[in-house]
């Protein structure tokens, strides 16, 4: 299903096959009808540092969230050690703002599929999974059933398509846990355990599922390949900025007169992203702020939007592009309330291993809580700041930061909103003294 | 040897092997990094974040606890940002813990505590309420407080990594992460309580300690523990004469900080009610109690008679008592008594290995051998059951070596969880399963064998010439199953061998009765035991002997007695005690029992009441001449009297004459039972997997 | 313990996906599943799921403790979770949330005394830009509204 129309503004590569409202996810024959599988034909019979080159070339970053170059990551596997190597597909879609892969997994499996082939070849990989959120049981069983086709066709199994290699493929439920999309904890999580990050290094391109050589990308990331394969490294790398090419799913939320997933050119402009695109602010209020990439990224102010939405771009803004998230907020949002249930979330989702991310985000999102019902004093406004900043960089993962960051920037810049609030306070609350450790 | 590389830490140039973590590079050159995760030997976790440090030319803190020292790295303990990040984590870590130092069980021993009054704020800024959740106990033995936790992880690793048991988990998440148990709401472990231990903070608390006392209201006395022959090192803490604690948290000994259930709990059978406190005599059929010059008058009364008048004795000593008072009683028997029959409980044939060793310097391992060698052979011995500390140590060396084992055994045991291979084979039949592993064997750069009491005599002979087929150093190590085992049979507690393994036949004697043939014996006169309880499980034949018995309890021995002398137990005397492999080391008093004596003491008071001059009994004066006398005893001094374990070097040749293998027979103990102290000991038989059974995995 | 031969089937090939000897990454997809069947993770369930995986029960505690989707005590038939997290929130699904808890009579986590009804505040479930949205079993149901849930609520009632 498609659950939004598409809009002329759109390039569409990655969804080029996909009609609105794509009642049913295109099946094998259909996918092959229009070049399916076109581009693993070609991909087997290039050698795998041909395709690394040319997903290299392409300049494509993981569309998961951090940006890494996907050729790069695939090229730190050591293809000559004796164990087996894996593909890890994380479809875990848990950054709040976020809801493309599953226009992947819902509409078009096939096409990842395919890219998992193209990279199993690339490394050596000789089995692969895909890593689906719980919550998208619906979507894990599209892909099952793809899967078999594939396996019925010879693309998976034994002997791809006559290559003589084997690669198998599965999809591996979640259960529940916002963190198992941090790639590690991820993989713990396949291996059956908590969802505990591990330590790095070493990088799953050393050690990564069940101790073996493993490449982790997002489902989006392994979609584009194919195309890239076909129509080459270059041609993909024009479509977008400069280092970062192609287009990537955009996923407008929030007070957008038309919400919805839409296929862009890396570096659109943000402001042209609401008002064409997503047919500007609802009810024709005026923009406030903007959480370009998912929730973890520093939020943009109405005048920062103008902007190329690019990782580097993002990044010399102080912010980030994320996971495409992009949540739109107009002039009436009530900045405390979304801080606080920012706060929440990673406080629900911190995973508990590390002191400063367990213990930091209970304690922001207490405070949050008694700001938002307005039971908050102003040196409140400062810890904030200061606790975010304690975690900031000293968290054993990068939940910490992804909790750290909106806190950091939303009280910094509507730091004013804050402390209104306080004023117009029903109550009259004395400021809390600071407490002896020990209370005799 | 890996390359040399060369960092600065707080401004100092320190040169160490590649790869170091920066903590412990620190901590060579005398710089502490604060740390509660972090635990030498176990796994690595970077998650108290305490360990932070300034790395020049790294953008973040970097955990020094897992960051490998590399070429030319510029790090700073103490900077500013460092002390920052520190009174960050310590802040965090305080919001959720509650604040109630003085009632906390762990108040002035706790880790947090310390690090709080070094490096944290004196105020804090949390005023918010507490996430709390409510104290549970899990066995008798162990308590939680996940209000306390601070989730360092390290009594996860000790159980899993250290033990192998794997009793302990993290559930939950987020601020509501605690610890689990196995088995939801109960644990079912070892019960050893290392857990416990190395908590750094209060929440995980002793049952049998808690709420009892403050570190520094207790005497702190470092023994050997009384229970198995592995000879863990213990420090009892003492109140008014009672033991209230058990650890080894100084590490002194050479088990580290390692005790089983046994040696950390089981010192309660010292306090029993049951302990005999007055001597007693029968007196118309009924022990009544006397005053101690009654009854030692009355032993040597006796003694006296029947030895003039030619009569029978017999002695038996015991597996427990020290190496001072074995010497001192066989010494009294053969010589204040005259008889050569002198023997005590033997649970392995040690005499046979000493005799196959014949020639071959070096070959009896030494603990730490057992933590670095390359591959072991266990044979016939379920060793987390009956040597938790071996058990321990094998698994270390696997831990951190991969040490290659390989076990014969009757059944399953825990050590499969690890070994290269297993083979399970009847008593009996291990030497034909043990000849199957040559070739694999072979292939290791050394061995160390490990054996039961289902090999002696002839068995033992053939493992030493298949140890010698495999063109490889090997050592050996004969089990044998009580703390003092090992020095009894040293001692010369056996019918045909002086102290030192030398024939009776020396002191002009020919070997008297063993223990089984002294109970068998009808015409026997006196029967002496020192420590032991021959007549658990067996019945005395002559019904007119003179039975004298030393012990704590009334035992089935003692129940029979003419007269009955209350004694100490190991940790309420001094002495020295070898262990199952040979190394000698000091008991230092730690409890007190009134109205009870050493048994040292006991035998020299009834020497001295009957005229007989056996030297002085002085533990210190006995051990003395045991130095000057006993073949390979002679161990240096100092490290024996700093609380050193030396290991004895006894002879090097044939033994003369050989105790006969027949009556070996082993305790069948298991890590819940201790013979007869673990029937006084309410704490082993308190927890639900006692007593436990052997070779069941 | 025995499962639906359906399930069964499905156990037997999961157990395939994992590389030898590391038959535990089976463990989370089959406590999911046999919930799914059995109403909850109950005792039983984890006696059966660790043995059949050769792992120990507190390697399963552990990740019960941990995954949100994995509940001890039976969930309803028809499991209602409202996402509440930032998109569905501008969007109103504080709201929806609130109504869901009203007209049921039950909080976070609870379930109705039939058993027909079980309610959870979710964080993101990744319908953002369709918001709000409401998951039940696993159907989504976007873009919601106070009626369309009335009415949801009211057609899965009905189907007892
Ligand atoms: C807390 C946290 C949550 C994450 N969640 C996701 C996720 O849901 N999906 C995803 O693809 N990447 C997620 N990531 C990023 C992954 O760790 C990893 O960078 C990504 O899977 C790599 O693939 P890519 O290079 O193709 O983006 C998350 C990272 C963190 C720190
Ligand atoms: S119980 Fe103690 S040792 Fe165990 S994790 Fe908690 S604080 Fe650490
Ligand atoms: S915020 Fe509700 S689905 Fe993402």
């Amino acid at each position: 299903m498609l659950y939004n129309e598409p809009s002329p503004h759109e390039t569409r590569i990655l969804t080029r096959r996909l009609v609105y409202p794509q009642a049913e996810p295109i099946g094998y024959e259909q996918y092959a009808a229009q070049q399916g599988y076109e581009a693993l034909r070609k991909a087997l019979a290039m050698t795998p540092d041909a395709i690394i080159d040319e997903v290299k070339k392409s300049s494509l970053r993981g569309r998961g969230g951090a940006g890494f170059p996907a050729g790069m990551k695939w090229s730190f596997v050591d293809r000559k050690s004796p164990k087996p190597k894996y593909i890890v597909v994380n479809a875990d879609e848990g950054e709040p703002g976020t809801c493309k892969d599953r226009i992947i997994l819902e509409n078009e499996p096939h096409r990842l599929i395919e890219g998992c082939v193209i990279a199993a070849r690339a490394i050596g990989a000789e089995r692969g999974w895909i890593y689906i959120r719980g919550e998208y049981r619906r979507m894990i069983e599209t892909m099952d059933r793809a899967i078999a086709e594939a396996y019925q066709q010879g693309i998976l199994g034994a002997n791809v398509l006559g290559s003589g290699t084997r690669f198998d493929l599965y999809t591996h439920t979640g259960a529940g846990s916002y963190e198992c999309g941090e790639e590690s904890a991820l993989l713990e999580s396949l291996e059956g355990k908590r969802g505990n990050p591990r330590l790095k290094p070493p990088f799953p391109a050393t050690s990564g599922a069940f101790q073996c050589p493993t490449i982790v990308n997002n489902v989006e990331t392994f979609s584009a390949v194919p195309d890239i394969i076909m129509n080459g490294g270059d041609w993909y790398a024009a479509l977008g900025a400069p280092r970062n090419g192609g287009t990537r799913l955009f996923c407008l939320s929030g007070h957008v007169n038309k919400p919805g997933v839409y296929e862009l050119p890396m570096g659109y402009n943000l402001l042209r992203m609401i008002n064409d695109v997503g047919g500007g602010i609802r009810g024709g209020k005026k923009l406030k702020a903007v959480v370009p990439g998912g929730s973890s990224c520093p939020i943009l102010k109405a005048e920062e939007c103008d902007i190329a939405m690019d990782f580097d771009t993002l990044a010399k803004a102080g912010s980030m592009l994320g996971s495409g998230g992009v949540i739109i907020l107009d002039e009436t949002t009530d900045m405390v309330k979304f801080l606080y249930r920012t706060m929440k979330f990673y406080a629900h989702e911190s995973c508990g291993w590390c002191i400063p991310c367990r213990e930091g985000t209970a304690w922001l999102k207490k405070i949050l809580e008694r700001l938002d019902a307005g039971v908050g004093v102003s040196k409140d406004l400062d810890m904030v700041d200061q606790l975010a900043q304690s975690m900031f960089g000293r968290t054993f993962c990068a939940l910490g930061d992804a909790a750290a960051m909106p806190a950091m920037s939303i009280i910094r810049k509507f730091r004013a909103e804050f402390e209104e609030r306080i004023r117009s306070a029903q109550v009259f609350i004395p400021a809390p003294e600071t407490r002896p450790l020990v209370v005799l | 040897m890996a390359d040399l590389i060369t960092l600065t830490i707080d401004g100092r140039k320190l040169k160490v092997p590649a790869g170091t973590l920066v903590i412990e590079a620190a901590k060579q050159a005398g710089i502490e990094i604060p740390a509660f995760c972090y635990y030498e030997g176990f796994s690595l976790q970077a998650a108290c974040r305490m360990c932070l440090v300034e790395v020049e030319k790294m953008p973040k803190l970097q955990p020094s606890c897992t960051l490998p020292a590399a070429d030319g790295m510029v790090v700073h303990t103490e900077s500013p940002k460092v002390a920052d990040a520190r009174k960050g984590m310590l802040e965090f870590l305080l919001t959720n813990h509650p604040l109630d130092c003085p009632v906390c069980d762990k108040g002035g021993e706790c880790e947090l505590q310390d690090m709080v009054f070094r490096y944290g704020a004196g105020e804090s800024r949390f005023t918010e309420i507490k996430y709390h959740q409510d104290e549970k106990q899990w066995s008798p033995l162990v308590y939680y407080d996940p209000a306390r936790c601070i989730l360092c992880y390290r009594c996860v690793r000790v159980c899993d990594e250290g033990l192998g048991v794997g009793a302990l988990g993290l559930t939950y998440r987020g601020v509501a992460a605690e610890i689990t148990p196995s088995h939801g709401d109960h644990l079912e472990c070892d019960e050893c309580g290392w857990c416990i231990d190395v908590c750094p903070v209060g929440a995980l608390t002793s049952g049998t300690y808690r709420y009892q006392s403050r570190p520094w209201e207790m005497n702190h006395t470092g023994t050997i523990c009384t229970h198995c022959a592995d000879g863990c090192k213990t420090t009892l803490s003492v109140r008014n004469g009672a033991i209230i604690r058990a650890n080894n948290r100084d590490r002194s000994g050479y088990n580290g900080e390692f005790l089983c259930v046994k040696g950390r709990f089981g010192y309660d059978f010292v306090h029993s009610g049951e302990r005999l406190q007055s001597p007693m005599i029968r007196k118309n059929g009924k022990l009544e109690p006397v005053s101690w010059s009654e009854a030692l008058a009355a032993v040597a009364t006796k003694f006296s008679e029947i030895k003039a008048r030619g009569g029978k004795f017999g002695v038996i000593g015991s597996t427990r008592t020290t190496n001072e008072e074995n010497y001192y009683l066989q010494k009294f028997a053969r010589q204040g008594l005259g008889t050569a029959s002198v023997d005590h409980h033997r649970t392995g044939d040690v005499p046979a290995l000493i005799d196959a060793l014949s020639g071959k310097t070096d070959a009896l391992a030494a603990m730490a051998d057992l933590y670095q060698a390359k591959a072991a052979l266990v044979i016939g011995a379920d060793l987390a059951q009956q040597h938790p500390l071996i058990a321990y140590q094998l698994r270390a060396n696997y831990r951190h070596h991969k040490m290659a084992a390989y076990l014969v055994n009757p059944g399953a045991s825990r050590e499969e969880q690890y070994a290269k291979k297993s083979v399970h084979a009847p008593p009996g039949k291990e030497m034909e399963a043990v000849a199957s592993l040559a070739g694999e064997l072979k292939g290791h750069e050394d061995l160390v064998v490990i054996f039961g009491a289902s090999l002696r005599g002839e068995g033992v002979r053939q493992l030493v010439s298949f140890g010698d087929t495999l063109g490889i150093p090997v050592k050996y190590v004969c089990l044998v199953d009580y703390s003092n085992s090992r020095g009894a049979m040293d001692m010369g507690l056996v019918p045909e061998l002086l102290p030192g393994y030398r024939s009776v036949r020396e002191a002009g004697m020919e070997p008297g009765l063993a223990l089984d043939e002294m109970l068998a014996a009808k015409d026997l006169d006196a029967l002496w035991a020192v420590g032991a309880n021959p007549l658990e499980s067996a019945e005395l034949a002559s019904s007119a002997a003179f039975v004298v018995v030393q012990d704590l309890f009334l035992t089935e021995t003692a129940r029979r007695a003419e007269v009955v002398l209350p004694a100490q137990s190991a940790y309420e005397k001094n002495g020295t005690v070898t262990s199952v492999t040979g190394e000698v080391q000091k008991l230092k008093a730690g409890a007190k029992v009134m109205g009870t004596k050493a048994d040292l003491e006991i035998m020299g008071l009834i020497a001295k009441e009957m005229g007989l001059n056996l030297g002085i009994w002085s533990p210190d004066k006995v051990f003395e001449e045991i130095r000057r006398t006993v073949r390979g005893y002679n161990i240096p001094l100092p490290v024996v009297a700093t609380g050193g374990a030396a290991q004895t070097t006894p002879v090097n040749g044939r033994v003369p004459a050989m105790p006969r293998p027949e009556h070996i027979r082993p305790s069948g103990d298991t890590l819940f039972t201790s013979g007869t102290l673990g029937r006084y000991s309410k704490r082993l038989s308190s927890v639900m997997e006692a007593p436990g059974e052997l070779f069941k995995g | 313990m025995t499962f639906s031969p359906q399930l069964e089937a499905k156990f037997a090939d999961l157990i395939t996906h994992y590389p030898e000897g590391r038959q535990k990454g089976a463990l989370i997809p089959m406590l999911l599943y046999a919930q799914d069947e059995v109403g909850a993770v109950t005792p039983e369930v984890i006696a059966e799921v660790a043995s059949r995986l050769n792992v120990k029960p507190v390697e399963v505690e552990e990740v019960i403790g941990y995954y949100t989707m994995l509940w001890r005590h039976k969930r309803g038939k028809h499991h209602i979770q409202v996402c509440t997290n930032l998109s569905c929130m501008l969007a109103g699904g504080e709201e929806l949330y609130a109504q869901v808890s009203k007209k049921l009579g039950i909080g976070h986590r609870e379930t109705t005394p039939d058993g027909q009804f079980s309610l959870e505040e979710t964080e993101c479930l990744g319908a953002c830009s369709w918001a709000p949205a409401v998951l039940v079993n696993y159907d989504f149901h976007m873009k919601m509204t106070p009626e369309k849930l009335d009415r949801l609520i009211e057609s899965l009632g009905s189907k007892q």
